[in-house]
């Protein structure tokens, strides 16, 4: 029992970590059509500035003001990536990709020359070192903060596009961009924020798996995106309802089958999840819809 | 108060539009008429910019052709797409909400015109049948004021009871603004438009007082590729008499 719980945990913060990256990646893709290859960068920019911030500051709220400084540098990388590279390039989806993939080769490139290619120590708070008794099994609670502030973020996210004229405006561009100029609206404008909340949200993650993984690299954004990928085609792009559903069954399958059967077989597991949902059904879990 | 001049648009290498050119007056309503395929929608979409074109456009002698489409909507000119192009995935009131872009947007106009857009404010425009699509799609464009509106088959694939109603309101509207309407439904062409302008092979090939291309059969199935029985379905009844009589000379 206590196996399984410390299992699910783990794979919902995993699961959690994985939903705060896509959920950006997918309503980038959902409204402006960009593969955006640079989303793993937004993720390393949050995780270096936190630990960068994280080791001059000190105090109770030295590390949630180092948090608040990485997702601010993902939200500004995230929007000048959108106005200086990405502007110029809609409709010209190959020049796009290319971009993102250079930019995320440069980042990783800039970061291995700034701070060296190996992983540095991550300056994570002490409880975030300790467990918590959940159910019978020690849980850390660097976990149970990535869950947490997952779900915050969820709630914050459907908020936002549900109650705000910008959340209309990006839902409405998800479901027919052209439609939504033709009511007068600058749609490139909610472009460009989308990408600041994208940013945002991958600063964040970067931050907080600084504290799961316990150390930053240079790579780690890179490898976390693959799956993050993965996780958007699975929940359906632009869906955040749809992200938070496959982040979970992405996490918890990676974690039980990592454990139960041979390590690596998590990950194969998961491309044949995401075979499975592309062949059941091809526009994923909540079909086209930003909600 | 538009004025379109030697509109020229390619579409995926085929010369769509090839110089077209004509007017809309100020009052009233503008058909823009012809067969299946031969680019009014185009038309439409190059004068907002939707579409790629050369030639001039201009509204009230302002040049628009090579701005933005937000703008030009801003500016008042009001669209109404083929396939009505609600959103699917938004309530109703949503829809509405979305297209206001005045701080006092007018409601009252919509909700008198439709009263079922307020009754049916919360169910997702996705599940709305066809005519209640296209209220949403015609609602959106009244809470705003409007210099010029275009509109493209607002009856296409309607009933015809509610083709009948989506044809009073546009009279109505045509009241107060100038409509250039796309409309392959020639009773409601009779019932609404003053001119009519027909393309055909890109450019266009006809224009004049609707009821004098409408009046005349054999015109309007060489222009139209449709007869006089084209005309029926609550057409005026003189259409075949004055053709036939056309027809002796
Ligand atoms: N996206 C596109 N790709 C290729 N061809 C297109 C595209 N859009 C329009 N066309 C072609 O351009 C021509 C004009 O199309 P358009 O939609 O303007 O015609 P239309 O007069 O509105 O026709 P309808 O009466 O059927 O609505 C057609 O031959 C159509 O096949
Ligand atoms: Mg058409």
């Amino acid at each position: 029992m206590g196996t399984v719980v410390l299992l699910a945990l783990t794979g919902l913060g995993l699961g959690a970590l994985y939903f705060l990256i896509a959920s950006g990646l997918s309503l980038v893709f959902g409204l402006a059509d960009v593969l955006n290859f640079a989303h793993g960068l937004f993720l390393s920019v949050g995780a270096y500035a936190t630990w960068w911030a994280g080791g001059r500051l000190s105090g109770p709220w030295g590390f949630p003001v180092a948090v608040l400084f990485g997702v601010a540098c993902g939200a500004a990388v995230g929007g000048l990536v959108e106005l200086v590279l990405i502007r110029p390039l809609y409709r010209r989806p190959t020049e796009q990709v290319l971009v993102t993939v250079g930019l995320s080769l440069a980042g990783v490139a800039l970061l291995q020359a700034g701070w060296g290619a190996d992983p540095r120590r991550y300056p994570s708070p002490q409880w975030t070192q300790k467990v918590t008794r959940v159910l019978g099994a020690d849980v850390p609670n660097d976990r149970l903060l990535l869950i947490g502030v997952a779900v915050v973020v969820l709630a914050g996210l459907l908020a936002f596009l549900r109650f705000t004229r910008y959340g209309l405006v990006i839902r409405a561009g998800v479901e027919n961009r052209a439609m939504v100029s033709a009511l007068g609206i600058d749609v490139r404008r909610a472009f460009t924020l989308v990408f600041a909340i994208g940013g945002a949200l991958a600063g964040l993650a970067g931050a907080l798996g600084g504290v799961y993984f316990g150390s930053v690299s240079p790579g780690q954004g890179a490898s976390l995106l693959i799956f993050a990928f993965i996780v958007v085609v699975i929940g359906g792009m632009g869906s955040v309802t749809g992200s938070a559903y496959a982040a979970v069954a992405v996490g918890l399958l990676q974690q039980f089958v990592n454990y139960y059967g041979t390590a690596g077989a998590g990950d194969i597991c998961v491309v044949a999840l995401l075979a499975v949902v592309l062949l059941v059904r091809p526009a994923g879990i909540a079909g086209r819809a930003a909600t | 108060m538009l004025d379109v001049r030697d509109l020229s648009a390619w579409i995926g290498g085929s010369h769509i539009l090839q110089g077209v050119t004509f007017g809309v007056e100020g009052t009233g309503v503008t058909a823009l008429l012809g067969r299946n395929g031969v680019g009014k929608t185009s038309t439409l979409r190059a004068i907002l910019g939707e579409l790629p074109a050369t030639g001039s456009v201009t509204v009230d002698g302002e040049p628009v052709l090579g701005r933005p489409t937000h703008r030009l909507v801003r500016a008042g000119l009001g669209y109404v797409p083929e396939d009505r192009c609600v959103f699917a995935g938004l309530s109703v009131a949503e829809n509405l909400r979305l297209a206001c872009r005045v701080p006092d947007p007018d409601y009252d106009t919509v909700y008198s015109l439709f009263p079922e857009l307020r009754t049916r404010a919360r169910q997702r425009a996705g599940t709305l049948s066809g005519g209640q699509q296209q209220m949403v799609a015609i609602g959106r464009l009244l809470l705003n004021p409007n210099r010029l509106l275009l509109i493209d088959e607002p009856t296409k694939g309607l009933a015809p009871k509610v083709v009948a109603e989506v044809t009073a309101v546009l009279a109505q509207v045509a009241q107060r603004v100038p409509i250039l309407l796309v409309e392959q439904n020639l009773a409601v062409v009779r019932r609404l438009a003053g001119t009519a302008v027909v393309l055909a092979a890109g450019r266009v090939a006809w224009q004049g007082e609707a009821a004098d291309l409408l009046g005349d059969a054999d015109r309007t199935r060489s222009l139209l590729g449709v007869g006089s029985t084209g005309l029926g379905r609550g057409a005026a009844s003189d259409a075949p008499s004055q053709s036939s009589r056309r027809g002796d000379h």
